[in-house]
């Protein structure tokens, strides 16, 4: 019984989280003007690891600002062409390009894990983002503003570890757009976080994402959240793109709408006939 | 290890304002039983003087000024000791956790010589530098070094690699990398190995200056046991045994400093 109740408590207590996202702005209907964004132009890259060749030439143009989402098994890739997109791993053969001079700070990527030093607070978690930055006088003032837009402002002067997994992820994510960031990847940000917080995170980037205009890159298994979120999913198996599908639905999505659902459901089946074949 | 001690406690278990008191009830009771066994006559006073006769001794000793300067020399040897063997230690594991090369070249030596018991050494060490200060010295300094050696590297090794490529990818120097990830990320493990050493750092000296030395707590209480001063002989061990304990907490003191972030220093 006692179990029950508390169950019952958290939830609700999570339900309202959820609506953290201010009204005003969701209401909002008008597509911001990218200006911050980079396009992006990836020829023939192909990339192994040992005899095992991972990507398998990749050809893909992603213009300034919008949000891509690549979905496809485990091992298909994903992570791999997100890494390099990232800089993180030596590309074998081909080439990225993001049509202008990029500093290491125009490119940030979000992973997973939260990756926050334990022995830092929380805001100065979110000055290590601002890379060659950090020493500026405004360093704090940029950190502050940051974490006031992922809406943890109080929480600055705290130890990570006694945020929740969600908290973590939103600092993780000031960090990342401290810098103002002009391609933002995600490396599964969301892939541990639980379903109702998942869908607050969601929220959250979508709306950071329609403030700034930054070019997005999403690598997710959950089908549902690339449709939630991305302009264009792209499907990749065995180390190529399989699939380039457009997503029209206006914004903010509602999310269940029999529209989005539909697109799910054939990129969902897309993936599961390469099951089949194989 | 008191790391470990509250990590496996669950919270409601920790007693706060009792937890100063509770841990000294073990002590007092035992006095107390050993100063009425010895006063009715069940254990003979050759074999073990009474609590009261032990503070008369130790007060006898300080007001000569014989205690305070033994405790002092000790001390002293104990601290310098510490120092040297712990730098050289911190040095060597921060280079053989930081350079391949460097690992390379010494791990395999340096682990060869921990499998010597350093005491082994004393006959050799006392040809070597007779019974003067740099024996005492050199014993504390061997003893200590691989603690802190083995903890620090460990600590640098352990370090999340994915707290590292993080750091790389916000465009950290090596310095600041260091700084700010590796050296914070290894301090659990470094006090780990400090507090070792504390416990090695005693037993040696206490070691060393029984068999060969002309001042110090040792040979206090050699120097009692020829002329059967009993009570003199338990005051010295007693002298360790707080020494010991005085040593930990300062180390404790310091970590709880430093790992204020740590969950298992965390009030509530």
């Amino acid at each position: 019984m006692q179990t029950a109740l508390r169950t019952a408590f958290s939830e609700s207590e999570l339900a309202s989280r959820a609506n953290f996202v201010p009204h005003a702005r969701a209401a909002r209907e008008e597509r911001p003007v990218h200006t911050s964004g980079l396009p992006l132009s990836i020829r023939g890259l192909r990339k192994s690891f040992g005899d095992n060749e991972v990507l398998r030439g990749i050809d893909l143009h992603i213009p300034v600002g919008q949000f891509v989402a690549i979905v496809g098994k485990s091992g298909c890739g994903k992570s791999t062409l997100l890494r390099l997109i990232a800089g993180l791993e030596k590309i074998d053969a081909g080439s990225i390009s993001f049509g202008d001079e990029v500093q290491a700070e125009d490119i940030r990527v979000m992973f997973q894990e939260p990756r926050l030093l334990p022995w830092a607070r929380v805001l100065a978690n979110v000055e290590v983002g601002l890379g060659r930055d950090r020493a500026t006088s405004d360093a704090q003032l940029r950190a502050e503003k940051a974490l006031a837009e992922v809406v943890l402002a109080d929480k600055r002067d705290q130890w990570p570890s006694v945020l929740s997994g969600g908290q973590k992820q939103r600092v993780a994510l000031a960090r990342a757009l401290v810098s103002r960031p002009r391609v933002l990847a995600f490396d599964e940000p969301l892939g541990a976080l639980d379903a109702l917080t998942r869908i607050s995170m969601q929220r959250l980037l979508e709306r950071v994402w329609r403030d700034q205009g930054f070019t997005a890159i999403l690598v997710t298994h959950d089908v549902s959240e690339a449709v939630a979120l991305a302009d264009r999913v792209l499907v990749i198996e065995e180390g190529r793109i399989a699939h380039d599908v457009m997503v029209n639905a206006s914004r903010p999505r509602e999310r269940g709408s029999v529209e989005l659902a539909g697109l799910e459901g054939s990129i969902l089946s897309h993936l599961l006939s390469a099951d089949d074949r194989t | 290890m008191s790391l470990i001690d509250s990590v496996s406690l669950p919270r409601n278990f920790r007693l706060t304002r009792m937890d100063g008191l509770i841990q000294w009830i073990l002590p007092l009771a035992i006095i107390a039983i050993w100063q009425v066994a010895t006063v009715t006559g069940f254990v003979p006073t050759r074999v073990l003087p009474a609590p009261s006769d032990v503070v008369l001794a130790g007060w006898k000793l300080l007001l000569s000024g014989e205690l305070i300067r033994n405790i002092w020399v000790s001390f002293w040897r104990a601290s310098i000791g510490f120092l040297i063997g712990g730098s050289i230690g911190f040095a060597f594991g921060l280079a053989n956790g930081l350079s391949q090369l460097s690992a390379r070249l010494t791990d395999t030596m340096l682990q060869m010589v921990r499998n010597l018991p350093h005491l082994a050494l004393i006959p050799l060490v006392i040809l070597w530098f007779g019974i003067d200060e740099s024996a005492k010295l050199f014993l504390v300094a061997l003893g200590v070094f691989f603690p802190i050696y083995l903890n620090t590297l460990h600590g640098i090794r352990t370090v999340d690699p994915q707290l590292i490529e993080m750091g790389r990818i916000y465009g950290m120097s090596d310095g600041e990398l260091f700084r700010r990830v590796i050296f914070p990320g290894a301090l659990p493990s470094i006090f780990v190995g400090i507090r070792f050493a504390l416990g090695i750092m005693w037993l040696t000296l206490i070691v060393a200056e029984t068999i060969a030395a002309s001042s110090g707590l040792g040979y206090m209480a050699m120097q009692a046991r020829e002329f059967m001063l009993i009570d003199v002989v338990v005051l010295s061990i007693l002298i360790y045994a707080l020494l010991g304990k005085l040593a930990d907490s300062a180390s404790r003191v310091l970590e709880r400093a430093t790992l204020a972030w740590h969950p298992a220093f965390q009030k509530r």
